[in-house]
Protein backbone atom coordinates (compact mmCIF):
# COMPACT_ATOMS: atom_id res chain seq x y z
CA UNK A 1 0.00 0.00 0.00
CA UNK A 2 2.61 2.48 1.17
CA UNK A 3 4.95 1.54 -1.89
CA UNK A 4 1.82 2.41 -4.06
CA UNK A 5 1.17 5.73 -2.59
CA UNK A 6 5.22 6.13 -3.22
CA UNK A 7 5.17 5.22 -6.79
CA UNK A 8 1.77 7.50 -7.20
CA UNK A 9 3.75 10.18 -5.82
CA UNK A 10 6.65 9.85 -8.08
CA UNK A 11 4.61 10.18 -10.95
CA UNK A 12 2.87 12.84 -9.71
CA UNK A 13 6.05 14.62 -8.76
CA UNK A 14 7.70 17.93 -11.20
CA UNK A 15 11.22 16.63 -12.37
CA UNK A 16 12.41 19.47 -10.68
CA UNK A 17 10.97 19.12 -7.66
CA UNK A 18 12.82 19.06 -3.93
CA UNK A 19 13.58 15.33 -2.78
CA UNK A 20 11.00 14.69 0.21
CA UNK A 21 10.71 12.89 2.85
CA UNK A 22 8.00 10.01 2.57
CA UNK A 23 5.29 11.31 4.50
CA UNK A 24 5.34 14.18 2.28
CA UNK A 25 4.65 12.75 -0.55
CA UNK A 26 2.24 10.61 -0.01
CA UNK A 27 0.33 13.54 1.50
CA UNK A 28 1.01 14.76 -2.17
CA UNK A 29 -0.38 11.71 -3.83
CA UNK A 30 -3.92 12.02 -1.59
CA UNK A 31 -4.35 15.39 -2.66
CA UNK A 32 -3.46 14.42 -6.22
CA UNK A 33 -5.76 11.89 -5.85
CA UNK A 34 -8.55 14.13 -4.01
CA UNK A 35 -8.42 17.04 -6.27
CA UNK A 36 -7.06 16.33 -9.80
CA UNK A 37 -7.90 19.91 -11.10
CA UNK A 38 -5.00 20.96 -9.59
CA UNK A 39 -2.43 19.59 -11.83
CA UNK A 40 -4.30 18.46 -14.14
CA UNK A 41 -4.40 19.95 -17.71
CA UNK A 42 -8.14 18.09 -18.77
CA UNK A 43 -10.61 20.94 -19.30
CA UNK A 44 -13.99 20.70 -17.26
CA UNK A 45 -17.33 20.14 -18.56
CA UNK A 46 -20.74 21.50 -17.66
CA UNK A 47 -23.92 20.21 -19.56
CA UNK A 48 -27.07 21.45 -18.29
CA UNK A 49 -30.55 20.54 -19.38
CA UNK A 50 -29.71 18.79 -22.44
CA UNK A 51 -32.50 17.21 -24.52
CA UNK A 52 -32.07 14.97 -27.64
CA UNK A 53 -34.93 13.51 -29.31
CA UNK A 54 -34.79 10.91 -32.59
CA UNK A 55 -38.29 11.94 -34.01
CA UNK A 56 -40.64 11.27 -31.33
CA UNK A 57 -38.46 9.30 -29.44
CA UNK A 58 -36.83 11.24 -27.20
CA UNK A 59 -33.48 9.83 -25.69
CA UNK A 60 -32.12 12.55 -23.37
CA UNK A 61 -34.51 14.63 -21.61
CA UNK A 62 -32.82 16.84 -19.36
CA UNK A 63 -29.05 15.97 -18.51
CA UNK A 64 -27.22 18.22 -15.96
CA UNK A 65 -23.65 17.42 -15.24
CA UNK A 66 -20.56 19.03 -13.98
CA UNK A 67 -17.13 16.66 -14.27
CA UNK A 68 -14.00 18.65 -13.26
CA UNK A 69 -11.25 18.51 -14.81
CA UNK A 70 -9.43 15.45 -14.71
CA UNK A 71 -11.94 13.50 -13.50
CA UNK A 72 -12.66 10.20 -14.48
CA UNK A 73 -16.43 9.45 -15.40
CA UNK A 74 -17.79 6.30 -16.58
CA UNK A 75 -21.39 6.15 -17.69
CA UNK A 76 -23.42 2.92 -17.30
CA UNK A 77 -27.00 2.18 -18.51
CA UNK A 78 -29.42 -0.13 -19.95
CA UNK A 79 -28.49 -0.90 -23.90
CA UNK A 80 -30.36 2.21 -25.88
CA UNK A 81 -31.07 4.30 -22.81
CA UNK A 82 -28.58 7.03 -24.57
CA UNK A 83 -25.22 6.92 -23.52
CA UNK A 84 -23.92 6.84 -27.25
CA UNK A 85 -25.85 9.77 -27.87
CA UNK A 86 -24.93 11.52 -24.87
CA UNK A 87 -20.79 11.11 -25.84
CA UNK A 88 -21.47 11.88 -29.14
CA UNK A 89 -23.35 15.00 -28.38
CA UNK A 90 -20.33 15.54 -26.05
CA UNK A 91 -17.92 15.84 -28.70
CA UNK A 92 -20.15 17.93 -31.05
CA UNK A 93 -21.12 14.58 -33.51
CA UNK A 94 -24.38 15.26 -33.20
CA UNK A 95 -26.72 18.88 -33.08
CA UNK A 96 -27.99 19.67 -29.04
CA UNK A 97 -32.14 20.09 -28.96
CA UNK A 98 -31.64 22.12 -25.94
CA UNK A 99 -29.48 22.95 -23.08
CA UNK A 100 -25.77 23.48 -23.13
CA UNK A 101 -22.51 21.72 -23.41
CA UNK A 102 -19.37 23.70 -22.10
CA UNK A 103 -16.19 22.94 -21.27
CA UNK A 104 -15.36 26.35 -19.61
CA UNK A 105 -13.39 28.09 -22.24
CA UNK A 106 -12.75 27.83 -26.25
CA UNK A 107 -11.85 24.80 -27.63
CA UNK A 108 -9.84 24.30 -30.29
CA UNK A 109 -11.12 20.65 -32.19
CA UNK A 110 -7.71 18.74 -31.03
CA UNK A 111 -8.82 19.03 -27.47
CA UNK A 112 -12.04 16.56 -27.74
CA UNK A 113 -11.49 13.19 -29.23
CA UNK A 114 -13.35 10.22 -28.88
CA UNK A 115 -12.53 6.66 -29.67
CA UNK A 116 -15.04 4.02 -30.27
CA UNK A 117 -16.02 0.19 -30.36
CA UNK A 118 -14.65 -0.29 -33.63
CA UNK A 119 -11.01 1.05 -34.35
CA UNK A 120 -12.25 2.75 -37.58
CA UNK A 121 -8.38 2.43 -38.72
CA UNK A 122 -7.96 3.46 -42.70
CA UNK A 123 -6.88 0.18 -43.60
CA UNK A 124 -5.18 1.13 -46.82
CA UNK A 125 -2.86 3.16 -44.30
CA UNK A 126 0.21 2.01 -42.58
CA UNK A 127 -0.29 1.96 -38.79
CA UNK A 128 1.82 5.13 -38.32
CA UNK A 129 0.02 7.62 -40.51
CA UNK A 130 -2.89 6.26 -39.12
CA UNK A 131 -1.86 7.82 -35.93
CA UNK A 132 -0.67 11.16 -37.80
CA UNK A 133 -4.16 11.63 -38.84
CA UNK A 134 -5.37 12.15 -35.34
CA UNK A 135 -3.16 15.17 -35.70
CA UNK A 136 -5.98 17.21 -37.16
CA UNK A 137 -4.71 20.38 -38.45
CA UNK A 138 -1.34 20.20 -37.77
CA UNK A 139 -1.19 17.03 -39.83
CA UNK A 140 1.29 18.81 -42.12
CA UNK A 141 3.50 20.10 -39.46
CA UNK A 142 7.73 18.82 -39.67
CA UNK A 143 7.10 17.12 -36.28
CA UNK A 144 4.00 15.19 -37.32
CA UNK A 145 6.02 12.35 -38.02
CA UNK A 146 8.05 12.50 -34.20
CA UNK A 147 4.89 13.26 -32.37
CA UNK A 148 2.97 10.25 -33.86
CA UNK A 149 5.75 7.67 -33.23
CA UNK A 150 5.73 9.10 -29.54
CA UNK A 151 2.27 8.23 -29.24
CA UNK A 152 2.72 4.75 -30.38
CA UNK A 153 5.36 4.36 -28.37
CA UNK A 154 2.69 5.52 -25.30
CA UNK A 155 0.50 2.33 -26.10
CA UNK A 156 3.18 -0.02 -26.64
CA UNK A 157 2.94 -0.51 -30.64
CA UNK A 158 6.26 1.56 -31.69
CA UNK A 159 7.44 -1.80 -33.52
CA UNK A 160 4.03 -2.48 -35.33
CA UNK A 161 4.84 1.62 -37.43
CA UNK A 162 5.33 0.33 -40.95
CA UNK A 163 2.13 -2.81 -40.69
CA UNK A 164 -0.84 -2.67 -42.25
CA UNK A 165 -3.69 -2.77 -40.24
CA UNK A 166 -5.50 -5.95 -41.39
CA UNK A 167 -2.41 -7.76 -39.95
CA UNK A 168 -3.31 -6.17 -35.99
CA UNK A 169 -5.18 -8.33 -33.50
CA UNK A 170 -8.37 -6.27 -32.21
CA UNK A 171 -6.75 -5.37 -29.33
CA UNK A 172 -3.43 -3.82 -30.86
CA UNK A 173 -5.64 -1.92 -33.42
CA UNK A 174 -7.84 -0.77 -30.79
CA UNK A 175 -4.05 0.65 -29.03
CA UNK A 176 -3.34 2.13 -32.23
CA UNK A 177 -7.07 3.62 -32.34
CA UNK A 178 -6.10 5.17 -29.02
CA UNK A 179 -2.61 6.21 -30.05
CA UNK A 180 -4.31 8.33 -32.80
CA UNK A 181 -6.79 9.73 -29.98
CA UNK A 182 -3.76 10.67 -27.85
CA UNK A 183 -1.42 11.97 -30.41
CA UNK A 184 -3.01 15.68 -30.39
CA UNK A 185 -2.86 15.53 -26.44
CA UNK A 186 -6.50 15.96 -26.60
CA UNK A 187 -7.62 17.12 -23.05
CA UNK A 188 -10.83 15.30 -23.08
CA UNK A 189 -10.99 12.23 -24.22
CA UNK A 190 -14.55 10.27 -25.22
CA UNK A 191 -14.79 6.45 -24.78
CA UNK A 192 -17.97 4.51 -26.38
CA UNK A 193 -17.29 1.30 -25.27
CA UNK A 194 -13.75 0.46 -26.17
CA UNK A 195 -13.59 -2.31 -24.97
CA UNK A 196 -16.25 -3.76 -25.67
CA UNK A 197 -15.61 -6.07 -28.65
CA UNK A 198 -12.25 -7.34 -26.59
CA UNK A 199 -11.89 -10.65 -25.27
CA UNK A 200 -11.12 -10.83 -21.19
CA UNK A 201 -7.34 -10.84 -21.29
CA UNK A 202 -7.44 -8.32 -23.43
CA UNK A 203 -9.44 -6.13 -21.80
CA UNK A 204 -7.93 -6.16 -18.69
CA UNK A 205 -4.52 -4.93 -20.29
CA UNK A 206 -6.64 -2.37 -22.04
CA UNK A 207 -8.14 -1.68 -18.75
CA UNK A 208 -4.72 -1.09 -17.33
CA UNK A 209 -3.36 0.87 -20.41
CA UNK A 210 -6.54 3.03 -20.43
CA UNK A 211 -5.99 4.03 -16.81
CA UNK A 212 -1.96 4.53 -16.83
CA UNK A 213 -2.32 7.31 -19.92
CA UNK A 214 -4.85 8.73 -18.58
CA UNK A 215 -2.75 9.55 -15.31
CA UNK A 216 0.45 10.21 -17.24
CA UNK A 217 -1.77 12.83 -19.52
CA UNK A 218 -4.41 13.78 -17.36
CA UNK A 219 -6.98 14.61 -19.33
CA UNK A 220 -10.63 14.68 -18.64
CA UNK A 221 -11.80 10.78 -19.29
CA UNK A 222 -15.90 9.92 -20.12
CA UNK A 223 -16.49 6.10 -20.56
CA UNK A 224 -18.96 4.58 -21.82
CA UNK A 225 -19.73 1.64 -21.08
CA UNK A 226 -21.65 -2.23 -19.97
CA UNK A 227 -19.16 -3.43 -17.39
CA UNK A 228 -19.89 -2.45 -14.20
CA UNK A 229 -16.56 -4.08 -13.17
CA UNK A 230 -15.04 -2.03 -15.68
CA UNK A 231 -16.68 1.05 -14.52
CA UNK A 232 -15.99 0.57 -10.95
CA UNK A 233 -12.30 -0.52 -11.84
CA UNK A 234 -11.24 2.48 -13.42
CA UNK A 235 -13.82 5.89 -12.94
CA UNK A 236 -13.81 8.49 -10.20
CA UNK A 237 -17.53 8.59 -10.73
CA UNK A 238 -19.81 6.29 -12.27
CA UNK A 239 -23.32 7.72 -13.61
CA UNK A 240 -26.25 5.59 -14.21
CA UNK A 241 -28.85 7.35 -17.10
CA UNK A 242 -31.81 5.83 -16.52
CA UNK A 243 -35.12 7.26 -18.77
CA UNK A 244 -32.70 9.92 -20.17
CA UNK A 245 -31.99 11.26 -17.40
CA UNK A 246 -28.66 11.03 -14.91
CA UNK A 247 -30.26 8.63 -11.85
CA UNK A 248 -27.07 7.79 -9.49
CA UNK A 249 -24.23 9.45 -9.14
CA UNK A 250 -22.18 7.54 -7.34
CA UNK A 251 -18.03 8.44 -6.51
CA UNK A 252 -15.67 5.40 -6.67
CA UNK A 253 -13.38 6.70 -3.11
CA UNK A 254 -11.05 3.51 -3.64
CA UNK A 255 -7.31 4.23 -3.89
CA UNK A 256 -5.61 3.78 -7.46
CA UNK A 257 -4.02 1.42 -8.22
CA UNK A 258 -7.14 -0.97 -7.39
CA UNK A 259 -7.22 -3.96 -7.05
CA UNK A 260 -9.22 -6.20 -9.15
CA UNK A 261 -11.54 -8.31 -7.24
CA UNK A 262 -10.81 -6.92 -3.99
CA UNK A 263 -14.39 -6.27 -1.84
CA UNK A 264 -14.74 -3.10 -2.11
CA UNK A 265 -15.07 -2.97 -5.90
CA UNK A 266 -17.07 -6.12 -5.49
CA UNK A 267 -19.38 -4.17 -3.05
CA UNK A 268 -19.55 -0.79 -5.71
CA UNK A 269 -20.32 -3.38 -8.33
CA UNK A 270 -22.93 -5.05 -6.99
CA UNK A 271 -25.03 -1.91 -5.66
CA UNK A 272 -24.73 -0.19 -9.10
CA UNK A 273 -25.47 -3.35 -10.51
CA UNK A 274 -29.08 -3.40 -8.23
CA UNK A 275 -29.51 0.32 -9.68
CA UNK A 276 -29.50 -0.50 -13.07
CA UNK A 277 -31.78 -3.92 -12.55
CA UNK A 278 -34.18 -1.75 -10.29
CA UNK A 279 -34.43 0.49 -13.12
CA UNK A 280 -35.75 -2.40 -15.24
CA UNK A 281 -38.02 -3.52 -12.57
CA UNK A 282 -40.11 -0.28 -12.02
CA UNK A 283 -40.13 0.44 -16.21
CA UNK A 284 -41.62 -1.78 -18.43
CA UNK A 285 -41.14 0.21 -22.03
CA UNK A 286 -37.21 -0.92 -22.70
CA UNK B 1 -8.19 -28.67 -57.88
CA UNK B 2 -10.61 -27.32 -55.36
CA UNK B 3 -12.34 -23.75 -55.58
CA UNK B 4 -11.54 -23.29 -51.58
CA UNK B 5 -7.89 -22.66 -53.07
CA UNK B 6 -8.89 -19.84 -53.98
CA UNK B 7 -9.45 -18.60 -50.70
CA UNK B 8 -6.74 -16.08 -49.41
CA UNK B 9 -5.87 -18.00 -46.38
CA UNK B 10 -5.25 -21.12 -47.67
CA UNK B 11 -3.40 -19.94 -50.91
CA UNK B 12 0.16 -19.27 -48.42
CA UNK B 13 0.20 -22.77 -48.89
CA UNK B 14 1.31 -22.73 -52.33
CA UNK B 15 4.42 -22.78 -53.87
CA UNK B 16 4.90 -19.15 -55.19
CA UNK B 17 7.38 -20.34 -57.46
CA UNK B 18 5.29 -22.97 -59.33
CA UNK B 19 2.50 -21.29 -59.65
CA UNK B 20 3.74 -19.49 -62.86
CA UNK B 21 4.39 -22.96 -64.38
CA UNK B 22 1.39 -24.67 -63.07
CA UNK B 23 -0.99 -22.24 -65.07
CA UNK B 24 0.37 -23.07 -68.20
CA UNK B 25 0.23 -26.77 -68.17
CA UNK B 26 -3.31 -27.22 -69.55
CA UNK B 27 -3.14 -24.50 -72.66
CA UNK B 28 0.31 -26.20 -73.64
CA UNK B 29 -1.35 -29.68 -73.20
CA UNK B 30 -4.30 -28.42 -75.79
CA UNK B 31 -1.88 -27.38 -78.24
CA UNK B 32 -0.40 -30.35 -78.15
CA UNK B 33 -3.17 -32.57 -78.25
CA UNK B 34 -4.63 -29.91 -81.26
CA UNK B 35 -1.13 -30.32 -82.90
CA UNK B 36 -1.81 -33.88 -82.86
CA UNK B 37 -4.79 -33.93 -84.38
CA UNK B 38 -4.17 -31.81 -87.13
CA UNK B 39 -0.64 -33.87 -87.81
CA UNK B 40 -2.64 -37.07 -87.65
CA UNK B 41 -5.26 -36.06 -90.04
CA UNK B 42 -7.78 -36.54 -87.11
CA UNK B 43 -8.83 -33.00 -87.84
CA UNK B 44 -9.37 -31.69 -91.56
CA UNK B 45 -6.83 -28.69 -92.24
CA UNK B 46 -9.85 -26.71 -93.42
CA UNK B 47 -11.75 -26.97 -90.48
CA UNK B 48 -9.31 -26.24 -88.14
CA UNK B 49 -5.55 -25.60 -89.30
CA UNK B 50 -2.68 -27.31 -87.15
CA UNK B 51 -0.86 -24.70 -84.66
CA UNK B 52 2.16 -24.63 -86.45
CA UNK B 53 0.69 -23.35 -89.72
CA UNK B 54 -1.11 -20.73 -87.42
CA UNK B 55 2.16 -19.73 -86.13
CA UNK B 56 3.80 -20.10 -89.82
CA UNK B 57 0.82 -17.68 -90.93
CA UNK B 58 1.51 -15.52 -87.76
CA UNK B 59 5.39 -15.54 -89.22
CA UNK B 60 4.65 -14.00 -92.47
CA UNK B 61 1.60 -11.49 -91.59
CA UNK B 62 4.74 -10.54 -89.00
CA UNK B 63 7.34 -9.99 -91.47
CA UNK B 64 5.08 -8.10 -94.35
CA UNK B 65 4.40 -5.60 -91.17
CA UNK B 66 0.43 -6.42 -91.68
CA UNK B 67 0.40 -8.07 -87.97
CA UNK B 68 1.49 -5.39 -86.32
CA UNK B 69 0.05 -2.85 -88.27
CA UNK B 70 -3.76 -4.20 -87.02
CA UNK B 71 -2.89 -5.13 -83.74
CA UNK B 72 -1.51 -1.38 -83.33
CA UNK B 73 -4.61 -0.16 -84.71
CA UNK B 74 -6.86 -2.20 -82.93
CA UNK B 75 -5.30 -2.15 -79.31
CA UNK B 76 -4.80 2.20 -80.53
CA UNK B 77 -9.31 1.52 -80.91
CA UNK B 78 -8.79 -0.32 -77.86
CA UNK B 79 -7.22 1.99 -75.38
CA UNK B 80 -8.81 5.30 -76.29
CA UNK B 81 -12.11 4.32 -76.31
CA UNK B 82 -11.37 2.62 -72.96
CA UNK B 83 -9.81 6.17 -71.91
CA UNK B 84 -13.11 8.45 -72.80
CA UNK B 85 -15.59 5.75 -71.79
CA UNK B 86 -13.74 4.76 -68.49
CA UNK B 87 -12.69 8.37 -67.34
CA UNK B 88 -16.31 9.95 -68.56
CA UNK B 89 -18.06 6.80 -66.37
CA UNK B 90 -15.45 7.29 -63.32
CA UNK B 91 -16.54 10.98 -63.26
CA UNK B 92 -20.62 10.28 -63.27
CA UNK B 93 -19.45 7.50 -60.55
CA UNK B 94 -17.96 9.88 -58.61
CA UNK B 95 -20.50 12.63 -59.12
CA UNK B 96 -23.33 10.73 -58.63
CA UNK B 97 -21.67 8.85 -55.30
CA UNK B 98 -20.71 11.91 -53.62
CA UNK B 99 -23.64 14.17 -54.06
CA UNK B 100 -27.56 13.68 -54.51
CA UNK B 101 -28.08 16.77 -56.60
CA UNK B 102 -26.19 15.15 -58.95
CA UNK B 103 -27.41 11.27 -58.73
CA UNK B 104 -31.31 12.94 -58.93
CA UNK B 105 -30.49 14.54 -61.42
CA UNK B 106 -28.59 11.55 -63.67
CA UNK B 107 -28.97 8.56 -62.33
CA UNK B 108 -31.90 7.18 -63.25
CA UNK B 109 -31.50 8.48 -67.10
CA UNK B 110 -28.17 6.45 -67.03
CA UNK B 111 -29.88 3.46 -65.38
CA UNK B 112 -32.39 3.76 -68.48
CA UNK B 113 -29.53 3.97 -70.91
CA UNK B 114 -27.79 1.61 -69.39
CA UNK B 115 -30.95 -1.16 -71.21
CA UNK B 116 -29.83 -0.68 -74.06
CA UNK B 117 -27.35 -3.43 -75.75
CA UNK B 118 -24.74 -0.91 -76.74
CA UNK B 119 -24.10 -3.34 -79.66
CA UNK B 120 -27.76 -2.49 -80.89
CA UNK B 121 -26.58 0.75 -81.68
CA UNK B 122 -24.27 -0.50 -84.48
CA UNK B 123 -26.54 0.46 -87.10
CA UNK B 124 -27.22 3.58 -86.08
CA UNK B 125 -23.30 4.44 -85.43
CA UNK B 126 -22.40 3.33 -88.75
CA UNK B 127 -25.15 5.95 -90.39
CA UNK B 128 -24.00 9.10 -87.84
CA UNK B 129 -20.04 7.97 -88.11
CA UNK B 130 -19.55 6.04 -91.32
CA UNK B 131 -17.15 3.50 -90.64
CA UNK B 132 -14.91 5.80 -89.39
CA UNK B 133 -12.52 5.62 -86.39
CA UNK B 134 -15.09 7.24 -84.28
CA UNK B 135 -17.73 4.79 -84.87
CA UNK B 136 -15.48 2.47 -83.26
CA UNK B 137 -14.50 4.47 -80.48
CA UNK B 138 -17.84 5.49 -79.78
CA UNK B 139 -19.21 1.95 -79.45
CA UNK B 140 -16.03 0.81 -77.31
CA UNK B 141 -16.58 4.03 -75.06
CA UNK B 142 -20.23 3.61 -74.40
CA UNK B 143 -19.69 -0.08 -73.63
CA UNK B 144 -16.86 0.49 -71.32
CA UNK B 145 -18.87 3.21 -69.42
CA UNK B 146 -21.34 1.56 -67.73
CA UNK B 147 -19.10 -1.20 -65.91
CA UNK B 148 -17.04 1.57 -64.68
CA UNK B 149 -19.71 4.56 -63.69
CA UNK B 150 -21.79 1.52 -61.73
CA UNK B 151 -18.82 0.24 -59.72
CA UNK B 152 -17.43 3.60 -58.75
CA UNK B 153 -20.71 4.87 -57.73
CA UNK B 154 -21.15 1.33 -55.53
CA UNK B 155 -18.01 1.59 -54.54
CA UNK B 156 -18.23 5.46 -53.34
CA UNK B 157 -21.68 4.32 -51.74
CA UNK B 158 -20.58 1.88 -49.43
CA UNK B 159 -17.18 3.31 -48.26
CA UNK B 160 -17.87 2.71 -44.29
CA UNK B 161 -19.88 5.62 -42.87
CA UNK B 162 -17.87 5.63 -39.63
CA UNK B 163 -14.74 5.73 -41.23
CA UNK B 164 -15.97 8.97 -43.25
CA UNK B 165 -17.01 9.92 -39.52
CA UNK B 166 -13.69 9.69 -38.14
CA UNK B 167 -12.22 11.66 -41.15
CA UNK B 168 -14.45 14.42 -39.87
CA UNK B 169 -13.93 13.89 -36.46
CA UNK B 170 -10.34 14.52 -37.14
CA UNK B 171 -10.48 17.63 -38.90
CA UNK B 172 -9.90 16.21 -42.26
CA UNK B 173 -11.22 19.06 -45.21
CA UNK B 174 -13.31 17.74 -48.40
CA UNK B 175 -10.47 17.42 -50.09
CA UNK B 176 -8.62 15.39 -47.54
CA UNK B 177 -11.77 13.03 -47.14
CA UNK B 178 -11.92 12.32 -50.64
CA UNK B 179 -7.83 11.33 -50.98
CA UNK B 180 -7.25 9.22 -48.37
CA UNK B 181 -10.80 7.73 -47.28
CA UNK B 182 -13.43 7.93 -49.90
CA UNK B 183 -11.24 6.71 -53.01
CA UNK B 184 -9.24 4.41 -51.57
CA UNK B 185 -12.09 3.05 -49.77
CA UNK B 186 -13.74 2.74 -53.20
CA UNK B 187 -10.82 1.64 -55.59
CA UNK B 188 -11.57 -2.08 -54.84
CA UNK B 189 -15.11 -1.81 -56.31
CA UNK B 190 -13.50 0.62 -59.22
CA UNK B 191 -11.20 -1.94 -60.61
CA UNK B 192 -13.76 -4.51 -60.06
CA UNK B 193 -15.80 -2.25 -63.12
CA UNK B 194 -12.03 -1.81 -65.11
CA UNK B 195 -12.07 -5.63 -65.07
CA UNK B 196 -15.54 -5.80 -66.32
CA UNK B 197 -15.16 -3.30 -68.70
CA UNK B 198 -11.75 -4.69 -70.41
CA UNK B 199 -14.09 -7.77 -71.14
CA UNK B 200 -16.27 -5.65 -73.19
CA UNK B 201 -13.85 -3.17 -74.77
CA UNK B 202 -12.73 -6.47 -76.53
CA UNK B 203 -16.07 -7.50 -77.19
CA UNK B 204 -17.25 -4.30 -78.70
CA UNK B 205 -14.16 -3.62 -80.74
CA UNK B 206 -14.19 -7.03 -82.47
CA UNK B 207 -17.56 -6.63 -83.40
CA UNK B 208 -17.45 -3.65 -84.67
CA UNK B 209 -14.19 -4.03 -86.31
CA UNK B 210 -15.72 -7.31 -88.07
CA UNK B 211 -18.89 -5.04 -89.32
CA UNK B 212 -17.17 -1.77 -90.23
CA UNK B 213 -13.69 -1.21 -90.84
CA UNK B 214 -11.41 -1.18 -92.98
CA UNK B 215 -7.98 -1.84 -90.59
CA UNK B 216 -7.65 -3.99 -87.05
CA UNK B 217 -7.54 -7.46 -86.06
CA UNK B 218 -11.91 -8.16 -86.83
CA UNK B 219 -11.09 -6.59 -90.51
CA UNK B 220 -7.89 -8.92 -91.34
CA UNK B 221 -9.88 -11.78 -89.18
CA UNK B 222 -13.40 -10.92 -92.24
CA UNK B 223 -11.07 -10.26 -95.20
CA UNK B 224 -8.80 -13.77 -94.31
CA UNK B 225 -12.64 -15.36 -94.34
CA UNK B 226 -13.02 -14.18 -97.70
CA UNK B 227 -9.72 -15.37 -99.23
CA UNK B 228 -10.10 -18.71 -97.22
CA UNK B 229 -7.16 -18.21 -95.09
CA UNK B 230 -8.49 -20.32 -92.16
CA UNK B 231 -5.11 -19.92 -90.48
CA UNK B 232 -4.98 -16.58 -90.61
CA UNK B 233 -8.72 -16.42 -88.93
CA UNK B 234 -7.97 -18.55 -85.82
CA UNK B 235 -4.70 -16.34 -85.59
CA UNK B 236 -6.94 -13.45 -84.96
CA UNK B 237 -9.15 -15.32 -82.92
CA UNK B 238 -5.78 -16.07 -80.64
CA UNK B 239 -4.41 -12.74 -80.64
CA UNK B 240 -7.75 -11.23 -79.46
CA UNK B 241 -7.63 -13.77 -76.29
CA UNK B 242 -4.10 -12.91 -76.25
CA UNK B 243 -4.24 -8.97 -75.69
CA UNK B 244 -7.89 -9.54 -73.55
CA UNK B 245 -5.23 -11.91 -71.32
CA UNK B 246 -2.27 -9.15 -71.22
CA UNK B 247 -5.41 -6.38 -70.19
CA UNK B 248 -6.81 -8.06 -67.54
CA UNK B 249 -3.22 -9.35 -66.26
CA UNK B 250 -2.20 -5.39 -66.74
CA UNK B 251 -5.30 -4.51 -64.17
CA UNK B 252 -4.46 -7.35 -62.00
CA UNK B 253 -1.15 -6.31 -61.40
CA UNK B 254 -1.97 -2.48 -61.28
CA UNK B 255 -4.69 -4.40 -58.24
CA UNK B 256 -2.31 -5.54 -56.32
CA UNK B 257 0.37 -2.95 -56.65
CA UNK B 258 -2.71 -0.21 -55.20
CA UNK B 259 -4.85 -2.87 -52.78
CA UNK B 260 -1.33 -4.07 -51.30
CA UNK B 261 -2.87 -3.31 -47.76
CA UNK B 262 -6.05 -4.93 -48.63
CA UNK B 263 -4.86 -8.88 -47.06
CA UNK B 264 -6.90 -10.93 -50.25
CA UNK B 265 -4.33 -8.94 -52.66
CA UNK B 266 -1.49 -9.66 -50.91
CA UNK B 267 1.27 -11.16 -52.75
CA UNK B 268 2.28 -14.62 -50.28
N1 LIG C 1 -29.14 8.66 -35.53
C1 LIG C 1 -30.22 8.15 -34.90
N2 LIG C 1 -31.43 8.18 -35.49
C2 LIG C 1 -32.52 7.68 -34.87
N3 LIG C 1 -32.51 7.13 -33.66
C3 LIG C 1 -31.34 7.05 -33.00
C4 LIG C 1 -30.13 7.57 -33.60
N4 LIG C 1 -29.12 7.36 -32.73
C5 LIG C 1 -29.66 6.77 -31.66
N5 LIG C 1 -30.99 6.59 -31.80
C6 LIG C 1 -31.89 5.99 -30.83
O1 LIG C 1 -31.62 6.60 -29.59
C7 LIG C 1 -31.66 5.66 -28.56
C8 LIG C 1 -30.38 5.71 -27.77
O2 LIG C 1 -29.33 5.27 -28.58
P1 LIG C 1 -27.85 5.17 -28.05
O3 LIG C 1 -27.03 4.67 -29.18
O4 LIG C 1 -27.45 6.46 -27.45
O5 LIG C 1 -27.98 4.07 -26.93
P2 LIG C 1 -26.85 3.42 -26.03
O6 LIG C 1 -27.20 3.72 -24.64
O7 LIG C 1 -25.52 3.84 -26.50
O8 LIG C 1 -27.07 1.90 -26.32
P3 LIG C 1 -25.99 0.73 -26.37
O9 LIG C 1 -25.62 0.47 -24.96
O10 LIG C 1 -26.74 -0.41 -26.96
O11 LIG C 1 -24.88 1.21 -27.21
C9 LIG C 1 -31.95 4.31 -29.19
O12 LIG C 1 -33.30 4.03 -29.03
C10 LIG C 1 -31.62 4.53 -30.64
O13 LIG C 1 -32.47 3.76 -31.43
MG1 LIG D 1 -23.92 2.86 -27.56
Amino acid sequence: MQEALIQDALRFRLPDAEPVDPSDIIEQAQVARRGSDVISRGLPLTIRGLRKSFGDHQVLRGIDLHIPAGQFVAIVGRSGCGKSTLLRLIAGLETIDAGTVSFGEEIRPEDVRVMFQEPRLLPWAKVLSNVEVGLGRDRASPDAQGRAEKALAEVGLEEKRGQWPAVLSGGQKQRVALARALVSDPRVLAFDEPLGALDALTRISMQRLLERVWRDQSFTAILVTHDVAEAVALADRVLVIEDGRIAHDVRIDIPRPRRRGSADLAALEGSILRDLLGAGDESTDI
Amino acid sequence: MSLIENLPRIRKLRLPRADGVVQWIVPLAIIAIWQAACVTGFVSSRVLPAPSDVALAGWKLLLSGELAQNIWVSFWRAGIGFIIGGSIGFAFGLANGLSQLSSRLTDTTLQMVRNIPHLALIPLVILWFGIDESAKLFLVALGVFFPIYLNTLHGVRTVDPQLIEMGRIYGMTDSELFRRVIFPGALPSIFVGVRFALGIMWLTLIVAETIAASSGLGYMAMQARELMQIDVVVLSILIYALLGKVADSASRALERLTLSWNPAFQKH
